[in-house]
């Protein structure tokens, strides 16, 4: 017997049969996504609590060393976790101020493309806090200005500024910053820029724009108006339109 | 909730972990306990709920003694639960959490999900009856459905089908999650079996990143595990290379051949203290203090490395690539003004993408070498070709 051709109910069946496989599918890939979110966290919770308690062991020897950092460098967890003894404390000693420096400057080197190397104590604080994963001791504001002290030899490159009642930490020097060059470009159009347009444009914090243009103001790259309405504006001299030109 | 009793988290000999789940409720009958927010553990034997925070507080509960189960789904603001109603308790049980309840059932309410997961096998496991013998190879039927509701009765054979897929993959993964507990039990575990660990967190981790872009939000965190991941095999430290100026070189030479690419990469330049946190992180739990890097650093000229310490007069400290040698910058820059006509150290830092500290600064040794001349007038300090030299 000849088959009879597919009628439109069998279609539909066909069509209707291909959506729940599909959803059952995606169904299968989202457990199977959770389920290794579990392992993730698994693997992270372990990989904490051995940093924490055996440290010593793991650093004895150099393979399993190696094979550990691998483990935490795939998960993304801190393998430093000393806590601050009653030595630290005390004296400042043992290598819990030197893990938070390391700790400290590189949550700086992770968010400097955001704030350009500016960042408030508070902030810090909370992101070395998260950073130290859920074995990690409470850490104070008081703990991280001494972790910043022992950097202190190598040089000003990382510094603390007193504003306010807080601190700022400042972790990319003048020498390297290129707020200043983003600053200029941002001037390139109009000849000016103002605060505001900083802090609009570019979505910088107000501290990090009064910074660049004082900096730039005190080299004499930028003169101040003063009589630019409600705010003051900033000319770059080597930017300012030439006028004789287009007068011709 | 009185069939509950303390343990202290330990597997029996022949018992073995099956499933997980964090973030699990336990509530007697209809009412909360104080056990809120734990890590659900289903092994042969038992159920075990650990304290997320106090990690010493674990309570157990045999599986022998649960009648049947059932599910609760998850409503608008319910979290989907599983209902175990329990036998009543036998006398000279140890010591638990509650003395007396009024309920014959507990309820396991899951915040994180998992639930339709750690049902399956919860059911899987009061069918089998493995704590009864350990001998008894798993899941051979024992005819009885001990209570179970709606039990189908499955053979641990492979199914054909969704199903048969689901299955696969649900083996797949608790083969997993045990391998993960048994390798993490103590140190000497994890050491031998730390190559395979390596592997698997390291599939992990490419699984996630592949669905979901990477492996965490927090900007810190991919940072570190990018650093980490630069690890050096084989750290010089004062137990291999002795004290003194022998140490200092060969950790001279080792963070030279550590960052001269980085270094690179980044423009020519980086930070003393961005130094020490790239270096530690790639040593790993070698620490090397601060002053030992700087002593290293201060080194690295004598020992011709491609990489050199140079202190600016603001007192900033810089590891600087050796590729901007003085005589080749000065004679680029001088190209560079040569072809504008003219330039400031504003237009100079926009042109090479450098800091304006940094640009003036080259100008200046530009003219100092003789290479441009400066117009210094009101609206700035402006640099021309150095005609004198050239044209006279």
């Amino acid at each position: 017997m000849s088959r009879r051709p597919a009628g439109i109910a069998a279609i539909k069946n066909k069509s209707l049969a291909q959506a729940k496989y599909k959803d059952k599918g995606s169904a299968i890939a989202d457990s199977q996504f959770a389920q290794m979110g579990k392992q993730m966290e698994m693997f992270k919770g372990n990989l904490e609590d051995f940093a924490t308690k055996h440290r010593d062991d793991i650093r004895k020897d150099p393979e399993f060393r190696l094979q550990f950092q691998e483990m935490c460098a795939s998960i993304g967890v801190d393998p430093l976790a000393s806590s601050k003894g009653f030595w630290a404390e005390m004296l400042g000693v043992g290598d819990f101020y030197y893990e938070l420096g390391i700790q400290i400057v590189e949550v700086c080197m992770a968010t400097s493309k955001r704030n350009g190397g500016l960042i408030s104590i508070e902030e810090l604080r909370r992101k070395v806090e998260a950073s130290r994963g859920r074995n990690s001791q409470a850490i104070s504001i008081d703990d991280l200005l001494r972790a910043i002290k022992k950097l202190k030899i190598l040089g000003n490159g990382f510094s603390v500024h007193k504003v306010g009642g807080s601190f700022l930490v400042q972790s990319v020097p003048g020498e390297l910053t290129l707020d200043h060059t983003v600053v200029l470009q941002q001037a390139q159009e109009k000849g000016n820029v103002t605060k505001s347009d900083l802090v609009n444009l570019l979505s910088w914090e107000e501290e990090r724009a009064r910074r660049a243009l004082d900096f730039m103001v005190k080299e004499g790259l930028a003169w101040v108006d003063h009589q630019s309405g409600n705010e003051h504006s900033f000319w770059f001299p080597s930017l300012i339109p030439d006028f004789s030109n287009s007068l011709n | 909730m009185d069939r509950f009793s303390w343990c202290d988290g330990s597997l029996f000999p022949d018992e073995q972990l099956v499933e997980q789940q964090g973030g699990v409720a336990v509530y007697d009958g209809h009412d909360k306990t104080p056990f809120i927010s734990g890590f659900l553990m289903l092994t042969t034997h038992r159920l075990l709920w650990r304290d997320q925070k106090n990690r010493n507080c674990v309570i157990s509960l045999p599986l022998s003694i649960i009648l049947g189960l059932d599910e609760q789904p998850s409503g608008f603001t319910k979290s989907a639960k599983i209902v175990a109603h329990l036998q009543s308790p036998s006398p000279g049980q140890p010591p638990g959490p509650v003395t007396h309840s009024a309920h014959s059932f507990i309820r396991l309410s899951f915040r994180e999900l998992g639930q339709q997961e750690f049902f399956r096998s919860l059911k899987e496991e009061v069918k089998k009856k493995r704590w009864e013998s350990q001998t008894q190879q798993s899941g051979s039927s024992s005819a009885s459905g001990s209570g179970s509701s709606n039990s189908q009765g499955l053979l641990p054979r492979q199914r054909p089908g969704i199903v048969g897929i689901e299955r696969s993959i649900q083996a797949k993964n608790k083969e997993t999650n045990k391998n993960i507990s048994q390798a993490f039990q103590d140190l000497k575990n994890l050491m031998e079996k730390a190559k395979d660990m390596v592997n698997l967190s390291k599939t992990i981790a490419t699984k996630i990143k592949e669905k979901q872009g990477d492996i965490t939000e927090d900007e810190t965190v991919r940072f570190k595990s990018y650093l980490l991941s630069m690890g050096i095999s084989n750290p010089v430290t004062r137990e291999t290379h002795g004290e003194g100026d022998k140490y200092y070189s060969e950790l001279a030479r080792q963070l030279a051949t550590l960052l001269t690419k980085p270094i690179e990469e980044t423009g020519g330049m980086m930070t003393l203290t961005d130094v020490y946190c790239r270096v530690n992180r790639a040593r790993g739990m070698e620490l090397l203090s601060p002053e030992d890097l700087l002593h290293a650093c201060e080194l690295m000229e004598f020992l011709r490395l491609p990489i050199r310490l140079r202190t600016f007069d603001s007192g900033v400290s810089v590891l600087q690539a050796q590729s901007q040698n003085e005589e080749e910058v000065v004679s680029e820059t001088c190209a560079i003004v040569e072809k504008q006509g003219n330039l400031t150290s504003e237009q100079l830092s926009q042109l090479l993408g450098l800091s304006v500290v940094l640009a003036k600064e080259r100008l200046l040794m530009a003219e100092k070498m003789g290479g441009v001349c400066r117009d210094e007038t009101v609206e700035g300090l402006n640099f021309y070709p150095n005609r004198f030299l050239t044209e006279a």
